[in-house]
């Protein structure tokens, strides 16, 4: 046997694997969402879903596009601050610090949160001991506020890592020299630093708008009621009325907010490669 | 050599501190915002879970006490019986991951493997799309096949799940594999198979060993796929906290939360020592 088909061989069962409980699903979402009972094409599950759930899809693209700049302005000034700030033990700090959330779970994180930043927890309780509110003034932060706290909160670990990892392996000669020709440190952010991470700072963004659409539990949990994230529509659809068509439907508009999403990188970033 | 120029910003930087003074207080506060930020939802997990009554305006609890504890974890509770179909879901889950897996990472980290680029990529798919769409289409497959609501649906989910992670952690572990020692090991006399599980797999097990850890997990923590597979059959950990949280009792679901919580900062606290953020800076240049 030929050592390539052998190595084909081994590959197999993982690529099967994928192939079968993933494209296929996806395919099979993809067919769903665009062909009726009858198996002819049709686009009644989108007009369906645009009349039912329109508010739902323009609430999530909301959430998720605040979510990703609050990220981006949190990510960027940690990894700032840990790249160029000389008080070692405020970087070592910072540098345990953030990383802390990287494998909680978003279901973990949904409880924590609900139960913080409700109306009796802990954030207001510390708000009203510190005497900036009374405990009448205090508002209930679950939502919109707390979905989108819990998203920044859960994904600051990967977005930092990726962008922290960047800037320290950037040149240090550069900084260096920037440095000696009397640049300031936001300059050399903004003009030496941030240019070259901007791919990393994309793959994280873009990786976490996936994932932010993916998730079921933070929606349910710290949500209330309508309007709601389209994750929610999703399984409310299946479970309650075994609806696969408009789920489906659904489903489709969510990756095509996704790929709008990597489509407006992926061109960036390759607009800037053909201008060097 | 590498080592060396990550210091020099340190020296550089000291120099310069004395225009900096002006920003410290500014870096004090972010850290002092993190602080906060990181620290004040565990502890509010952490006080719910020995809070036995705990109601509007009380700023702490009324009553303290380890009465939700002794109920979690008498033997007939709810929870120990999840607890058990988590791990046992979770050593599955690791068990097809690894079987799977190894061959494959072996395979890719060979420089006679055909269309490599083109498989590594296929690993990744997973992470590129929404899984949600995914999982309610294979709860349905699932249905048709007499899969849903048993531990092998979910086990198969969860594999799924955690194949991308271990396969690219096999890979990276099998390259990193000296292949001369393989070699001197062929032309003493010992056959493929010999050398592969007395030279190759021995040098690898680090790295399967994490991708273990890692698979182990994310099967522990996964939510939305067990919640349209293996609902309401199959009770997870993950769907006990949100079936609890939403039934409004936050101490079961707190207890639980950090029965799932725990793992995964030690985890963090161990790969913490060994994951360098310029590691992963690859990654965004890919």
């Amino acid at each position: 046997m030929r050592p390539s088909l052998k190595y084909l061989l081994l590959v197999a069962p993982a690529a099967l694997m994928i192939a079968v409980l993933f494209l296929y699903p996806l395919g099979f979402s993809l067919i769903a969402a665009f062909t009726n009972d009858a198996r002819q094409l049709t686009f009644a599950h989108f007009s369906k879903v645009y009349a039912l759930y329109s508010s739902d899809i323009l609430f999530t693209l909301v959430i998720v596009l605040v979510s990703v700049a609050l990220l981006a302005v949190i990510s960027i000034t940690l990894s700032a601050v840990i790249t160029l700030s000389p008080c070692r033990p405020i970087v070592r700090m910072l540098g345990f610090l953030y990383r802390l959330p990287l494998f909680i779970p978003f279901i973990v994180a949904a409880q924590m949160m609900r139960t913080f930043l409700a109306k009796n927890g802990l954030m207001n309780n510390a708000l009203v001991a510190t005497d900036l509110f009374t405990p009448l003034e205090t508002v209930s932060w679950l939502g919109w506020k707390g979905i989108i706290i819990t998203f920044v909160w859960k994904q600051l670990a990967f977005a930092t890592l990726l962008i922290c990892g960047a800037m320290a392996a950037l040149e240090q000669s550069q900084i260096l020299a920037a440095r000696n020709l009397g640049a300031s440190r936001p300059r050399i952010l903004f003009d030496i630093i941030l240019p070259q991470v901007l791919p990393a700072i994309g793959v994280a963004l873009v990786l976490s708008t996936v994932t932010m659409m993916s998730v079921l539990s933070v929606p349910l949990m710290i949500g209330v009621g309508t309007p709601t994230m389209m994750t929610v529509d999703m399984a409310f659809r299946v479970n309650s009325y075994g609806d696969y068509a408009v789920a489906n439907a659904l489903g489709v508009v969510s990756l095509l907010i996704c790929g709008a999403l990597s489509w407006f990188y992926l061109r960036h970033s390759l607009q800037q490669k053909g201008g060097e | 050599m590498k080592e060396a120029t990550m210091t020099l910003p340190g020296t550089w930087l000291a120099k310069g501190r004395r225009k900096l003074s002006a920003s410290l207080p500014l870096q004090t506060l972010l850290l002092l915002f993190m602080l906060l930020a990181m620290f004040g939802p565990l502890l509010n997990l952490l006080i719910w879970t020995v809070a036995e009554s705990w109601f509007f305006p009380h700023a702490l609890p009324s009553q303290w006490g380890l009465k939700y504890w002794y109920q979690v974890f008498s033997p007939y509770s709810d929870v120990s019986g999840s607890l058990l179909t988590s791990v046992f879901i979770a050593v599955l889950s690791v068990a097809v991951c690894l079987l799977i897996s190894v061959p494959a990472g072996y395979a890719l980290s060979r420089r006679g493997m055909p269309l490599r680029v083109l498989f590594m990529l296929l690993f990744l798919i997973p992470q590129a799309f929404p899984n949600l769409t995914v999982y309610m289409n294979i709860a349905r497959l699932f249905y048709q096949w007499g899969l849903n609501g048993t531990v092998a649906g979910v086990v198969l989910v969860h594999s799924v799940h955690g194949l991308m992670y271990s396969v690219w952690i096999c890979v990276a572990a099998f390259s990193a594999v000296d292949p001369l020692l393989a070699r001197a090991s062929r032309n003493l006399g010992a056959g493929p198979v010999y050398t592969f599980w007395h030279i190759v797999l021995p040098q690898a097990s680090p790295g399967i060993i994490a991708a273990s850890i890692f698979v182990f997990l994310e099967s522990l923590d996964e939510f939305t796929g067990t919640f349209f597979v293996g609902a309401p059959d199959i009770t997870t950990l993950p769907l006990l906290l949100y079936n609890a949280s939403m039934s409004g009792n936050y101490q079961v679901s707190s207890i639980t939360a950090l029965i799932l919580l725990v793992p995964s900062l030690l985890f963090m606290l161990v790969i913490h020592k060994f994951m360098r953020p310029e590691m992963l800076s690859k990654l965004g240049k890919g």
